[in-house]
Protein backbone atom coordinates (compact mmCIF):
# COMPACT_ATOMS: atom_id res chain seq x y z
CA UNK A 1 0.00 0.00 0.00
CA UNK A 2 3.03 2.26 -0.13
CA UNK A 3 1.70 3.84 -3.34
CA UNK A 4 -1.34 5.15 -1.52
CA UNK A 5 -0.33 8.34 0.18
CA UNK A 6 -3.35 10.60 0.50
CA UNK A 7 -2.59 12.43 3.73
CA UNK A 8 -4.97 14.97 5.26
CA UNK A 9 -2.56 17.69 4.13
CA UNK A 10 -2.63 16.51 0.49
CA UNK A 11 -6.44 16.50 0.66
CA UNK A 12 -6.39 20.13 1.77
CA UNK A 13 -4.13 20.96 -1.17
CA UNK A 14 -6.39 19.00 -3.53
CA UNK A 15 -9.23 21.22 -2.32
CA UNK A 16 -7.71 23.85 -4.61
CA UNK A 17 -9.28 21.87 -7.45
CA UNK A 18 -12.73 22.63 -5.98
CA UNK A 19 -11.80 26.31 -5.99
CA UNK A 20 -11.11 26.06 -9.75
CA UNK A 21 -14.74 24.96 -10.24
CA UNK A 22 -15.94 27.79 -7.99
CA UNK A 23 -13.88 30.37 -9.91
CA UNK A 24 -15.33 29.13 -13.22
CA UNK A 25 -18.84 29.34 -11.76
CA UNK A 26 -18.29 32.87 -10.43
CA UNK A 27 -16.60 34.20 -13.58
CA UNK A 28 -19.23 32.74 -15.89
CA UNK A 29 -22.05 33.73 -13.49
CA UNK A 30 -23.34 30.13 -13.46
CA UNK A 31 -24.71 30.50 -9.93
CA UNK A 32 -23.33 27.08 -9.02
CA UNK A 33 -20.90 28.12 -6.26
CA UNK A 34 -23.36 27.38 -3.44
CA UNK A 35 -24.24 24.02 -5.01
CA UNK A 36 -20.57 23.12 -5.36
CA UNK A 37 -19.85 23.86 -1.68
CA UNK A 38 -22.94 21.92 -0.58
CA UNK A 39 -22.00 18.97 -2.84
CA UNK A 40 -18.40 18.93 -1.57
CA UNK A 41 -19.56 19.30 2.04
CA UNK A 42 -22.03 16.45 1.68
CA UNK A 43 -19.49 14.23 -0.05
CA UNK A 44 -16.94 14.77 2.74
CA UNK A 45 -19.43 14.13 5.56
CA UNK A 46 -21.06 11.12 3.82
CA UNK A 47 -17.70 9.54 3.05
CA UNK A 48 -16.35 10.09 6.58
CA UNK A 49 -19.47 8.45 8.06
CA UNK A 50 -19.37 5.59 5.53
CA UNK A 51 -15.64 5.15 6.11
CA UNK A 52 -16.17 4.59 9.84
CA UNK A 53 -19.25 2.39 9.33
CA UNK A 54 -17.41 0.20 6.82
CA UNK A 55 -14.42 -0.08 9.12
CA UNK A 56 -16.71 -1.29 11.91
CA UNK A 57 -18.62 -3.72 9.68
CA UNK A 58 -15.43 -5.17 8.20
CA UNK A 59 -14.13 -5.69 11.73
CA UNK A 60 -17.30 -7.46 12.95
CA UNK A 61 -17.44 -9.57 9.75
CA UNK A 62 -21.01 -10.81 10.30
CA UNK A 63 -23.12 -12.19 7.44
CA UNK A 64 -26.39 -10.66 8.69
CA UNK A 65 -24.83 -7.27 9.20
CA UNK A 66 -23.41 -7.47 5.67
CA UNK A 67 -26.83 -8.31 4.25
CA UNK A 68 -28.39 -5.47 6.27
CA UNK A 69 -25.83 -3.09 4.75
CA UNK A 70 -26.71 -4.25 1.22
CA UNK A 71 -30.36 -3.55 2.04
CA UNK A 72 -29.48 -0.01 3.10
CA UNK A 73 -27.59 0.49 -0.18
CA UNK A 74 -30.55 -0.86 -2.20
CA UNK A 75 -33.00 1.34 -0.30
CA UNK A 76 -30.95 4.47 -1.02
CA UNK A 77 -30.47 3.56 -4.68
CA UNK A 78 -34.23 2.91 -5.03
CA UNK A 79 -35.05 6.20 -3.36
CA UNK A 80 -32.87 8.11 -5.80
CA UNK A 81 -34.07 6.16 -8.85
CA UNK A 82 -37.69 6.76 -7.86
CA UNK A 83 -37.05 10.49 -7.45
CA UNK A 84 -35.94 10.61 -11.08
CA UNK A 85 -39.35 9.36 -12.28
CA UNK A 86 -41.23 12.48 -13.45
CA UNK A 87 -44.57 10.64 -13.29
CA UNK A 88 -46.53 11.96 -10.27
CA UNK A 89 -48.22 8.53 -10.02
CA UNK A 90 -44.93 6.72 -9.41
CA UNK A 91 -44.63 4.09 -6.69
CA UNK A 92 -41.50 3.79 -4.58
CA UNK A 93 -41.96 0.05 -4.05
CA UNK A 94 -41.52 -0.54 -7.81
CA UNK A 95 -38.01 0.91 -7.65
CA UNK A 96 -37.23 -1.21 -4.59
CA UNK A 97 -38.36 -4.38 -6.38
CA UNK A 98 -36.35 -3.53 -9.52
CA UNK A 99 -33.21 -2.61 -7.54
CA UNK A 100 -33.46 -5.57 -5.17
CA UNK A 101 -34.01 -8.22 -7.86
CA UNK A 102 -31.33 -6.78 -10.15
CA UNK A 103 -28.77 -6.44 -7.37
CA UNK A 104 -29.39 -9.69 -5.51
CA UNK A 105 -29.59 -11.84 -8.67
CA UNK A 106 -26.31 -10.41 -9.92
CA UNK A 107 -24.66 -10.60 -6.50
CA UNK A 108 -26.00 -14.13 -5.97
CA UNK A 109 -24.53 -15.28 -9.28
CA UNK A 110 -21.14 -13.78 -8.41
CA UNK A 111 -21.13 -15.47 -4.99
CA UNK A 112 -22.46 -18.80 -6.30
CA UNK A 113 -19.85 -18.88 -9.05
CA UNK A 114 -17.11 -18.21 -6.50
CA UNK A 115 -16.12 -14.94 -8.17
CA UNK A 116 -16.50 -13.12 -4.88
CA UNK A 117 -16.88 -14.33 -1.30
CA UNK A 118 -19.67 -13.56 1.13
CA UNK A 119 -17.50 -11.26 3.21
CA UNK A 120 -18.28 -7.61 3.89
CA UNK A 121 -14.99 -6.48 2.32
CA UNK A 122 -16.08 -7.91 -1.03
CA UNK A 123 -19.88 -7.86 -0.91
CA UNK A 124 -20.44 -4.27 0.22
CA UNK A 125 -18.31 -2.45 -2.39
CA UNK A 126 -19.64 -4.71 -5.16
CA UNK A 127 -23.25 -4.12 -4.03
CA UNK A 128 -22.60 -0.38 -4.16
CA UNK A 129 -21.29 -0.63 -7.71
CA UNK A 130 -24.19 -2.80 -8.89
CA UNK A 131 -26.94 -0.79 -7.17
CA UNK A 132 -25.43 2.54 -8.24
CA UNK A 133 -25.22 1.53 -11.87
CA UNK A 134 -28.71 0.09 -11.74
CA UNK A 135 -29.98 3.31 -10.16
CA UNK A 136 -28.80 5.28 -13.19
CA UNK A 137 -30.33 2.74 -15.61
CA UNK A 138 -33.68 2.70 -13.79
CA UNK A 139 -33.77 6.51 -13.52
CA UNK A 140 -33.08 6.91 -17.25
CA UNK A 141 -35.69 4.28 -18.05
CA UNK A 142 -38.35 6.15 -16.00
CA UNK A 143 -37.51 9.42 -17.72
CA UNK A 144 -37.61 7.88 -21.21
CA UNK A 145 -40.94 6.19 -20.44
CA UNK A 146 -42.43 9.48 -19.24
CA UNK A 147 -41.20 11.29 -22.36
CA UNK A 148 -42.51 8.46 -24.54
CA UNK A 149 -45.99 8.65 -23.05
CA UNK A 150 -46.04 12.40 -23.61
CA UNK A 151 -44.48 12.53 -27.07
CA UNK A 152 -46.42 9.55 -28.37
CA UNK A 153 -49.63 10.02 -26.43
CA UNK A 154 -51.75 9.94 -29.59
CA UNK A 155 -50.28 6.62 -30.68
CA UNK A 156 -51.05 5.06 -27.30
CA UNK A 157 -54.59 6.46 -27.40
CA UNK A 158 -55.19 5.01 -30.86
CA UNK A 159 -53.95 1.61 -29.80
CA UNK A 160 -56.26 1.71 -26.79
CA UNK A 161 -59.15 2.73 -29.05
CA UNK A 162 -58.41 -0.31 -31.24
CA UNK A 163 -58.87 -2.52 -28.18
CA UNK A 164 -55.27 -3.04 -27.11
CA UNK A 165 -54.46 -3.82 -23.49
CA UNK A 166 -52.07 -1.63 -21.49
CA UNK A 167 -48.98 -3.55 -22.48
CA UNK A 168 -49.86 -3.78 -26.17
CA UNK A 169 -50.54 -0.03 -26.20
CA UNK A 170 -47.23 0.83 -24.51
CA UNK A 171 -44.89 -1.85 -25.84
CA UNK A 172 -42.98 0.28 -28.35
CA UNK A 173 -42.40 2.98 -25.70
CA UNK A 174 -41.28 0.41 -23.16
CA UNK A 175 -38.75 -1.08 -25.55
CA UNK A 176 -37.28 2.34 -26.19
CA UNK A 177 -37.18 3.18 -22.46
CA UNK A 178 -35.38 -0.07 -21.59
CA UNK A 179 -32.88 0.59 -24.35
CA UNK A 180 -32.28 4.14 -23.06
CA UNK A 181 -31.71 2.76 -19.57
CA UNK A 182 -29.15 0.18 -20.72
CA UNK A 183 -27.32 2.30 -23.29
CA UNK A 184 -24.85 4.14 -20.98
CA UNK A 185 -23.68 0.85 -19.46
CA UNK A 186 -23.17 -0.70 -22.89
CA UNK A 187 -21.36 2.42 -24.12
CA UNK A 188 -19.03 2.53 -21.13
CA UNK A 189 -18.27 -1.19 -21.49
CA UNK A 190 -17.47 -0.68 -25.18
CA UNK A 191 -14.86 1.96 -24.40
CA UNK A 192 -13.51 0.40 -21.23
CA UNK A 193 -9.73 0.61 -21.15
CA UNK A 194 -9.68 2.82 -24.25
CA UNK A 195 -11.25 5.94 -22.79
CA UNK A 196 -11.49 5.30 -19.10
CA UNK A 197 -9.80 2.99 -16.66
CA UNK A 198 -12.74 2.19 -14.43
CA UNK A 199 -12.80 2.52 -10.65
CA UNK A 200 -12.35 -1.11 -9.77
CA UNK A 201 -9.36 -1.60 -12.06
CA UNK A 202 -7.82 1.78 -11.17
CA UNK A 203 -8.20 0.94 -7.49
CA UNK A 204 -6.40 -2.36 -7.86
CA UNK A 205 -3.61 -0.81 -9.94
CA UNK A 206 -3.27 1.98 -7.34
CA UNK A 207 -2.96 -0.68 -4.66
CA UNK A 208 -0.07 -2.19 -6.58
CA UNK A 209 -1.86 -5.15 -8.22
CA UNK A 210 -0.54 -6.37 -11.57
CA UNK A 211 -2.70 -4.75 -14.31
CA UNK A 212 -3.02 -8.10 -16.08
CA UNK A 213 -4.59 -9.46 -12.90
CA UNK A 214 -6.68 -6.31 -12.37
CA UNK A 215 -8.40 -6.69 -15.75
CA UNK A 216 -10.00 -9.93 -14.61
CA UNK A 217 -11.87 -8.01 -11.98
CA UNK A 218 -12.82 -5.38 -14.49
CA UNK A 219 -14.21 -8.01 -16.85
CA UNK A 220 -16.29 -9.34 -13.96
CA UNK A 221 -17.48 -5.79 -13.21
CA UNK A 222 -18.50 -5.31 -16.86
CA UNK A 223 -20.56 -8.50 -16.77
CA UNK A 224 -22.26 -7.65 -13.52
CA UNK A 225 -23.08 -4.07 -14.49
CA UNK A 226 -24.60 -5.24 -17.75
CA UNK A 227 -26.71 -7.81 -15.95
CA UNK A 228 -27.83 -5.39 -13.23
CA UNK A 229 -28.68 -2.51 -15.55
CA UNK A 230 -30.69 -4.72 -17.91
CA UNK A 231 -32.55 -6.44 -15.08
CA UNK A 232 -33.22 -3.15 -13.32
CA UNK A 233 -34.43 -1.37 -16.47
CA UNK A 234 -36.67 -4.25 -17.59
CA UNK A 235 -38.26 -4.77 -14.17
CA UNK A 236 -38.73 -1.05 -13.48
CA UNK A 237 -40.26 -0.53 -16.91
CA UNK A 238 -42.65 -3.49 -16.70
CA UNK A 239 -43.82 -2.35 -13.27
CA UNK A 240 -44.07 1.38 -13.90
CA UNK A 241 -45.80 1.57 -17.30
CA UNK A 242 -49.00 0.60 -15.53
CA UNK A 243 -48.87 3.85 -13.55
CA UNK A 244 -49.87 5.68 -16.73
CA UNK A 245 -53.30 4.00 -16.91
CA UNK A 246 -56.32 3.70 -14.65
CA UNK A 247 -58.28 0.47 -14.17
CA UNK A 248 -60.67 1.44 -17.01
CA UNK A 249 -57.61 1.35 -19.31
CA UNK A 250 -57.69 5.08 -19.85
CA UNK A 251 -54.44 6.95 -20.39
CA UNK A 252 -53.60 9.30 -17.51
CA UNK A 253 -51.45 11.68 -19.55
CA UNK A 254 -52.76 15.13 -20.46
CA UNK B 1 -82.41 -3.68 -31.14
CA UNK B 2 -81.07 -0.92 -28.92
CA UNK B 3 -77.28 -0.86 -29.18
CA UNK B 4 -76.23 2.31 -27.38
CA UNK B 5 -78.17 4.13 -24.72
CA UNK B 6 -76.85 7.27 -23.08
CA UNK B 7 -78.60 8.42 -19.91
CA UNK B 8 -78.26 11.83 -18.27
CA UNK B 9 -74.61 12.03 -19.18
CA UNK B 10 -72.51 14.91 -17.87
CA UNK B 11 -68.84 15.58 -18.44
CA UNK B 12 -67.12 18.47 -16.67
CA UNK B 13 -68.41 21.77 -18.08
CA UNK B 14 -68.93 20.28 -21.56
CA UNK B 15 -71.95 17.96 -21.48
CA UNK B 16 -74.99 18.30 -19.22
CA UNK B 17 -77.63 15.62 -18.67
CA UNK B 18 -77.31 14.38 -22.23
CA UNK B 19 -79.44 11.40 -23.30
CA UNK B 20 -79.63 9.53 -26.59
CA UNK B 21 -80.39 6.12 -28.03
CA UNK B 22 -78.92 4.40 -31.04
CA UNK B 23 -80.53 1.37 -32.65
CA UNK B 24 -78.62 -1.37 -34.45
CA UNK B 25 -77.97 -0.36 -38.06
CA UNK B 26 -78.50 3.36 -37.43
CA UNK B 27 -76.28 6.06 -38.90
CA UNK B 28 -76.48 8.98 -36.54
CA UNK B 29 -74.89 12.29 -37.49
CA UNK B 30 -74.07 14.74 -34.71
CA UNK B 31 -73.45 18.34 -35.60
CA UNK B 32 -72.57 21.32 -33.46
CA UNK B 33 -70.13 24.16 -33.04
CA UNK B 34 -66.45 23.56 -32.29
CA UNK B 35 -65.99 22.91 -28.60
CA UNK B 36 -69.59 21.84 -28.11
CA UNK B 37 -68.43 18.42 -26.90
CA UNK B 38 -69.03 16.23 -29.97
CA UNK B 39 -65.65 14.46 -29.77
CA UNK B 40 -65.99 14.19 -26.00
CA UNK B 41 -69.32 12.39 -26.41
CA UNK B 42 -67.77 9.85 -28.81
CA UNK B 43 -64.78 9.28 -26.50
CA UNK B 44 -67.15 8.71 -23.58
CA UNK B 45 -69.11 6.12 -25.60
CA UNK B 46 -65.84 4.31 -26.46
CA UNK B 47 -64.87 4.34 -22.77
CA UNK B 48 -61.69 6.31 -23.51
CA UNK B 49 -62.73 8.80 -20.83
CA UNK B 50 -65.23 8.47 -17.99
CA UNK B 51 -68.26 10.71 -17.43
CA UNK B 52 -68.62 12.97 -14.41
CA UNK B 53 -72.11 11.51 -13.95
CA UNK B 54 -74.68 9.50 -15.91
CA UNK B 55 -74.58 6.15 -17.65
CA UNK B 56 -73.76 4.66 -21.03
CA UNK B 57 -75.20 1.26 -21.93
CA UNK B 58 -73.95 -1.00 -24.71
CA UNK B 59 -76.35 -3.82 -25.60
CA UNK B 60 -78.16 -3.16 -22.34
CA UNK B 61 -75.07 -3.35 -20.10
CA UNK B 62 -73.52 -0.40 -18.33
CA UNK B 63 -70.11 0.03 -20.01
CA UNK B 64 -68.43 0.38 -16.60
CA UNK B 65 -69.36 -3.30 -16.05
CA UNK B 66 -67.81 -4.32 -19.38
CA UNK B 67 -64.18 -5.19 -20.06
CA UNK B 68 -62.84 -2.00 -21.73
CA UNK B 69 -60.85 -4.07 -24.23
CA UNK B 70 -63.92 -5.98 -25.41
CA UNK B 71 -65.97 -2.78 -25.47
CA UNK B 72 -63.43 -0.96 -27.66
CA UNK B 73 -63.14 -3.91 -30.04
CA UNK B 74 -66.93 -3.67 -30.53
CA UNK B 75 -67.31 0.10 -30.33
CA UNK B 76 -64.47 1.53 -32.35
CA UNK B 77 -63.45 5.19 -32.13
CA UNK B 78 -61.83 6.69 -35.25
CA UNK B 79 -59.69 9.80 -34.86
CA UNK B 80 -59.88 12.89 -37.05
CA UNK B 81 -56.14 12.91 -37.64
CA UNK B 82 -55.04 9.35 -37.07
CA UNK B 83 -51.46 8.48 -36.18
CA UNK B 84 -50.01 5.46 -37.92
CA UNK B 85 -47.40 3.51 -36.00
CA UNK B 86 -44.50 1.20 -36.76
CA UNK B 87 -42.77 1.62 -40.10
CA UNK B 88 -45.02 0.33 -42.83
CA UNK B 89 -48.70 0.16 -43.67
CA UNK B 90 -48.54 -3.58 -42.92
CA UNK B 91 -47.45 -2.84 -39.32
CA UNK B 92 -50.70 -0.95 -38.85
CA UNK B 93 -52.93 -3.56 -40.44
CA UNK B 94 -51.21 -6.34 -38.48
CA UNK B 95 -51.84 -4.60 -35.16
CA UNK B 96 -55.55 -5.53 -34.82
CA UNK B 97 -54.53 -9.18 -35.45
CA UNK B 98 -51.65 -8.97 -32.99
CA UNK B 99 -53.82 -7.75 -30.13
CA UNK B 100 -56.21 -10.66 -30.80
CA UNK B 101 -53.29 -13.13 -30.99
CA UNK B 102 -54.11 -13.97 -34.61
CA UNK B 103 -52.02 -14.24 -37.74
CA UNK B 104 -53.04 -11.91 -40.59
CA UNK B 105 -53.62 -13.42 -44.03
CA UNK B 106 -51.87 -11.56 -46.83
CA UNK B 107 -54.90 -11.82 -49.15
CA UNK B 108 -57.17 -10.39 -46.50
CA UNK B 109 -54.90 -7.38 -46.02
CA UNK B 110 -54.69 -6.78 -49.76
CA UNK B 111 -58.48 -7.00 -50.08
CA UNK B 112 -58.88 -4.52 -47.23
CA UNK B 113 -56.54 -2.06 -48.95
CA UNK B 114 -58.51 -2.44 -52.17
CA UNK B 115 -61.73 -1.70 -50.28
CA UNK B 116 -60.43 1.85 -49.79
CA UNK B 117 -59.01 1.95 -53.31
CA UNK B 118 -55.37 1.49 -52.37
CA UNK B 119 -53.18 -0.94 -54.35
CA UNK B 120 -51.59 -4.07 -52.86
CA UNK B 121 -48.11 -2.47 -53.02
CA UNK B 122 -49.20 -0.17 -50.22
CA UNK B 123 -48.68 -2.97 -47.72
CA UNK B 124 -44.92 -2.44 -47.78
CA UNK B 125 -45.11 1.33 -48.16
CA UNK B 126 -43.47 3.43 -45.43
CA UNK B 127 -45.99 5.38 -43.37
CA UNK B 128 -43.85 8.51 -43.73
CA UNK B 129 -44.51 8.42 -47.49
CA UNK B 130 -48.31 8.55 -47.17
CA UNK B 131 -50.48 11.62 -47.73
CA UNK B 132 -53.04 12.67 -45.11
CA UNK B 133 -55.83 11.06 -47.13
CA UNK B 134 -53.96 7.78 -47.54
CA UNK B 135 -53.21 7.71 -43.82
CA UNK B 136 -56.88 8.12 -42.99
CA UNK B 137 -57.81 5.32 -45.43
CA UNK B 138 -55.31 2.98 -43.79
CA UNK B 139 -56.56 4.03 -40.34
CA UNK B 140 -60.16 3.33 -41.40
CA UNK B 141 -59.43 -0.23 -42.44
CA UNK B 142 -57.31 -0.69 -39.30
CA UNK B 143 -60.40 0.22 -37.25
CA UNK B 144 -62.88 -1.84 -39.28
CA UNK B 145 -60.83 -5.00 -40.04
CA UNK B 146 -62.65 -7.00 -37.37
CA UNK B 147 -66.09 -5.53 -38.09
CA UNK B 148 -66.90 -3.68 -34.88
CA UNK B 149 -70.64 -3.37 -34.26
CA UNK B 150 -70.48 0.39 -33.71
CA UNK B 151 -68.05 2.80 -35.35
CA UNK B 152 -67.59 6.29 -33.93
CA UNK B 153 -66.37 8.67 -36.61
CA UNK B 154 -64.80 11.88 -35.34
CA UNK B 155 -64.72 14.15 -38.39
CA UNK B 156 -62.78 11.50 -40.27
CA UNK B 157 -63.12 13.14 -43.68
CA UNK B 158 -62.27 16.67 -42.56
CA UNK B 159 -59.46 18.16 -44.61
CA UNK B 160 -59.09 15.14 -46.93
CA UNK B 161 -58.61 15.37 -50.67
CA UNK B 162 -61.67 14.59 -52.78
CA UNK B 163 -60.41 11.14 -53.87
CA UNK B 164 -59.75 10.01 -50.29
CA UNK B 165 -63.04 11.45 -49.11
CA UNK B 166 -64.90 9.44 -51.74
CA UNK B 167 -62.93 6.27 -50.96
CA UNK B 168 -63.63 6.57 -47.23
CA UNK B 169 -67.28 7.38 -47.85
CA UNK B 170 -67.83 4.37 -50.11
CA UNK B 171 -66.03 2.12 -47.65
CA UNK B 172 -68.24 3.31 -44.80
CA UNK B 173 -71.46 3.04 -46.80
CA UNK B 174 -70.58 -0.57 -47.65
CA UNK B 175 -69.89 -1.36 -44.00
CA UNK B 176 -73.23 0.26 -43.10
CA UNK B 177 -75.00 -1.90 -45.66
CA UNK B 178 -73.42 -4.91 -44.00
CA UNK B 179 -74.96 -3.88 -40.69
CA UNK B 180 -72.38 -1.64 -39.00
CA UNK B 181 -73.88 1.10 -36.86
CA UNK B 182 -72.32 4.55 -37.18
CA UNK B 183 -72.27 7.58 -34.93
CA UNK B 184 -70.63 10.37 -36.81
CA UNK B 185 -69.46 13.84 -35.92
CA UNK B 186 -68.99 16.13 -38.87
CA UNK B 187 -68.81 19.64 -40.24
CA UNK B 188 -68.95 18.53 -43.88
CA UNK B 189 -71.93 20.06 -45.69
CA UNK B 190 -72.51 16.96 -47.92
CA UNK B 191 -72.46 14.58 -45.00
CA UNK B 192 -74.89 16.75 -43.06
CA UNK B 193 -77.22 17.03 -46.07
CA UNK B 194 -77.25 13.25 -46.59
CA UNK B 195 -77.56 12.35 -42.90
CA UNK B 196 -80.18 9.77 -42.01
CA UNK B 197 -80.58 10.96 -38.44
CA UNK B 198 -79.33 14.33 -37.44
CA UNK B 199 -78.73 15.44 -33.87
CA UNK B 200 -77.54 18.87 -32.86
CA UNK B 201 -75.26 19.21 -29.85
CA UNK B 202 -75.80 22.57 -28.22
CA UNK B 203 -75.24 23.89 -24.70
CA UNK B 204 -74.14 20.45 -23.56
CA UNK B 205 -77.32 18.67 -24.67
CA UNK B 206 -78.63 16.95 -27.82
CA UNK B 207 -81.77 17.69 -29.76
CA UNK B 208 -83.19 16.34 -33.01
CA UNK B 209 -83.03 18.66 -35.93
CA UNK B 210 -85.01 16.49 -38.29
CA UNK B 211 -85.73 12.83 -38.82
CA UNK B 212 -85.58 11.95 -42.46
CA UNK B 213 -85.94 8.19 -41.98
Amino acid sequence: MKNLAVSNWSLVLAFALVLVAVIVSTKEKLGLSKDIFIAVGRAIIQLIVVGFILKAIFKVNNVWLTIAMTMVIIFNASWNASKRDPNPRRHFWQSVVAEAIGTYLTLGTLIASGTIKLTPVQVIPITGMIAGNEMVAVGLCYKALYEGFHDQRQQVLEKLALGANRQQASHSLMRRAIKTGMQPTIDSIKTVGLVNLPGMMSGLIFAGVDPVYAIRYQIMVSFMLLSASSLGAVIACYLSYRNYFNDRLQLLVD
Amino acid sequence: MMLIKVEQLSYLQVLHDLSMQVEEGDWVTIIGKSGSGKSTLLKLIAGLISPTSGHIYYQGQDITDLDPIKLRQSVSYCYQQPVLFGETVADNLNFPFKIRHQQPQHDQLVASLQSVQLPAEFLTKKITELSGGEKQRVAMIRNLLFHPKVVLLDEVTAGLDEESKQAVHQFLVKAHQNGTTFIQVTHEIDEIANAEQKLVLENGGLHHEELSR
